[in-house]
């Protein structure tokens, strides 16, 4: 199902990328893109390791240790890239989220 | 994270091309997106149709096998997402066949429908296939104007309709309106309506005046108040909707000092394929006379026919300029213009497109357009393939 839309990108929430935005690797350019509704996004090589981590199961805060560890960086830093970056990418749709079911 | 692709300003009814703004088109590179008019039948008959006058029969069309194997080849040589488009796609009725077999291939799919022979099973068939994204055009908010200007009853109930299928179907959904005097009062409607429908884009594309388009100019030609109310209210919406609603924007060149960097550039990052399977260097390509045109059923390769056909090669660069565009500083901004435009308007398209403030013509058309949108005329020539039909007085 469609995830909701509109969303603001927190320490605590878990993003992914919706069906209609595919991230592929380009084998003709050699770039990895994410193919939108008649865009194609050319996401950085930082941008394609979060957005690789962003399964659904893993919250930015998540994402964020395994960055920091991975890269002996300091995490704050890096939790306020990782969010910058997704929620630019939410502000022009290609980013939803899981949340718990409510009834 | 930065966007490879935008919107160049092109035409009318559904059609919605691919630019690289950050271009390797020095080298021609194949480009990323490719249009697909798989057929020039439709049911709806827009006075603005982005076809061309002269339409392909059914009989010229490609077959199943030979838009398989387009389709195949266009993902083996880089490309990433084919828009099936028309005339109506969904006419054939080997359109789910054909979008599985681009899916299959690794491409992403886009439909460009007017969505009115869809059915719910249909267009859950082509979810199934792999279909990635529906654009739906619109005449406009209320079924009075939107069924006339398409010359078609009870049209744009069945949009509606298919419309929320689609988002019921979870895939992303695109309002395509279509933008000219006769309906451009209805923009705050049609941008409600666009959110209503939880469509994800809204493409507000003011008609383009070529072909059809161009019988009709004095119809359709919006006054320069009318646009600058539609710039005012796009720019409002953008920021009002961020997140929420994306929202594309074609403004007609006539009211322009510059004019449009059209496909592009000629044979830089565009190309399309007709339903006859003319490989052409823009939709409109065709109305140039004296241009010779491959086809993907000759010996050539599509890659090489971009790369080395006479047509693709005529008008790139700069080389084939005349003054003012020769020596002009813009001449790689905009490559002078739409070519299709230059010949629909002085005859020759190697000359300067007289949207151009510097092309000697531009007053002329300018000030015939002024007067044009202050005219009566509000007729219009329906486009279909007896070469049109003249609107009766009181409205049909």
């Amino acid at each position: 199902m469609a995830g909701p839309r509109n969303i603001s990108v927190s320490e605590a929430s878990r993003p992914v990328l919706p069906r209609h935005a595919k991230l592929k690797y380009d084998e003709t350019r050699q770039v990895w893109v994410i193919l939108a509704p008649e865009r194609v996004l050319a996401p950085d090589e930082i941008a394609v390791e979060v957005l690789q981590l962003c399964n659904g199961e893993r919250n930015v805060g998540d994402v964020a240790d395994l960055l920091a560890a991975k890269y002996a960086a300091p995490r704050d830093a890096i939790l306020t890239d990782v969010i910058a970056m997704l929620q630019d990418l939410a502000d022009k749709g290609f980013l939803t989220e899981i949340r718990e079911k409510t009834s | 994270m930065s966007e490879v692709l935008g919107h160049p300003p092109v035409a009318s009814d559904s059609l919605a091309v691919l630019e690289k703004q950050r271009s390797t088109a020095e080298t021609f590179g194949i480009p990323l997106a490719v249009l697909l008019e798989i057929t020039h039948r439709c049911p709806l008959q827009c006075p603005y149709c982005s076809n061309p006058v002269e339409l392909d029969r059914s009989g010229k069309e490609l077959t199943t096998e030979e838009w398989k194997k387009v389709l195949s080849e266009l993902a083996e040589i880089g490309v990433l997402q084919v828009h099936f488009s028309g005339g109506e796609p969904t006419a054939r009725k080997d359109l789910v066949e054909l979008v599985k077999h681009a899916s299959d291939a690794g491409l992403y799919t886009n439909l460009i429908t007017s969505a009115v022979l869809l059915t719910r099973e249909k267009l859950g068939e082509l979810a199934d296939a792999g279909l990635c994204h529906v654009q739906i055009s619109f005449q406009g908010v209320e079924e009075g104007l939107a069924d006339r200007v398409a010359g078609y009853k009870n049209g744009h109930r069945k949009k509606l309709e298919v419309a929320k299928w689609t988002r019921e179907l979870d895939l992303p959904l695109t309002v395509n309106a279509v933008m000219h005097r006769q309906n451009l009062h209805q923009l705050p409607d049609i941008i409600q309506m666009s959110l209503d429908l939880d469509a994800d884009r809204l493409e507000v594309a003011n008609v383009q005046y070529y072909g059809w388009a161009l019988k009709n100019r004095a119809a359709l030609m919006p006054t320069v108040a009318q646009l600058e109310e539609c710039t005012r209210l796009v720019e409002d919406a953008r920021e009002a909707h961020k997140g929420r609603l994306t929202i594309d924007y074609v403004v007609p060149d006539y009211y322009a000092l510059r004019p449009k960097k059209c496909m592009g550039g000629w044979g830089r990052q565009f190309f399309n394929i007709s339903p006859a399977g003319k490989v052409l260097p823009c939709h409109a390509a065709e109305s140039i006379t004296g241009l010779e045109f491959e086809s993907v059923r000759s010996n050539h390769s599509i890659a090489w026919i971009w790369q080395n056909s006479e047509a693709f090669n005529r008008y790139r660069g700069t080389g084939w300029m005349k003054e003012p565009c020769k020596t002009c500083e813009f001449r790689e901004i905009d490559f002078g213009g739409c070519r299709c435009q230059a010949f629909a308007l002085t005859g020759d398209a190697a000359n300067t497109d007289p949207a151009c403030a510097l092309s000697p013509l531009h007053e002329t058309i300018f000030k015939q357009a002024e007067r044009e949108a202050e005219g009566e005329t509000s007729r219009f020539l329906y486009r279909n393939f007896a070469g049109g039909t003249l609107e009766s007085e009181n409205g049909a």
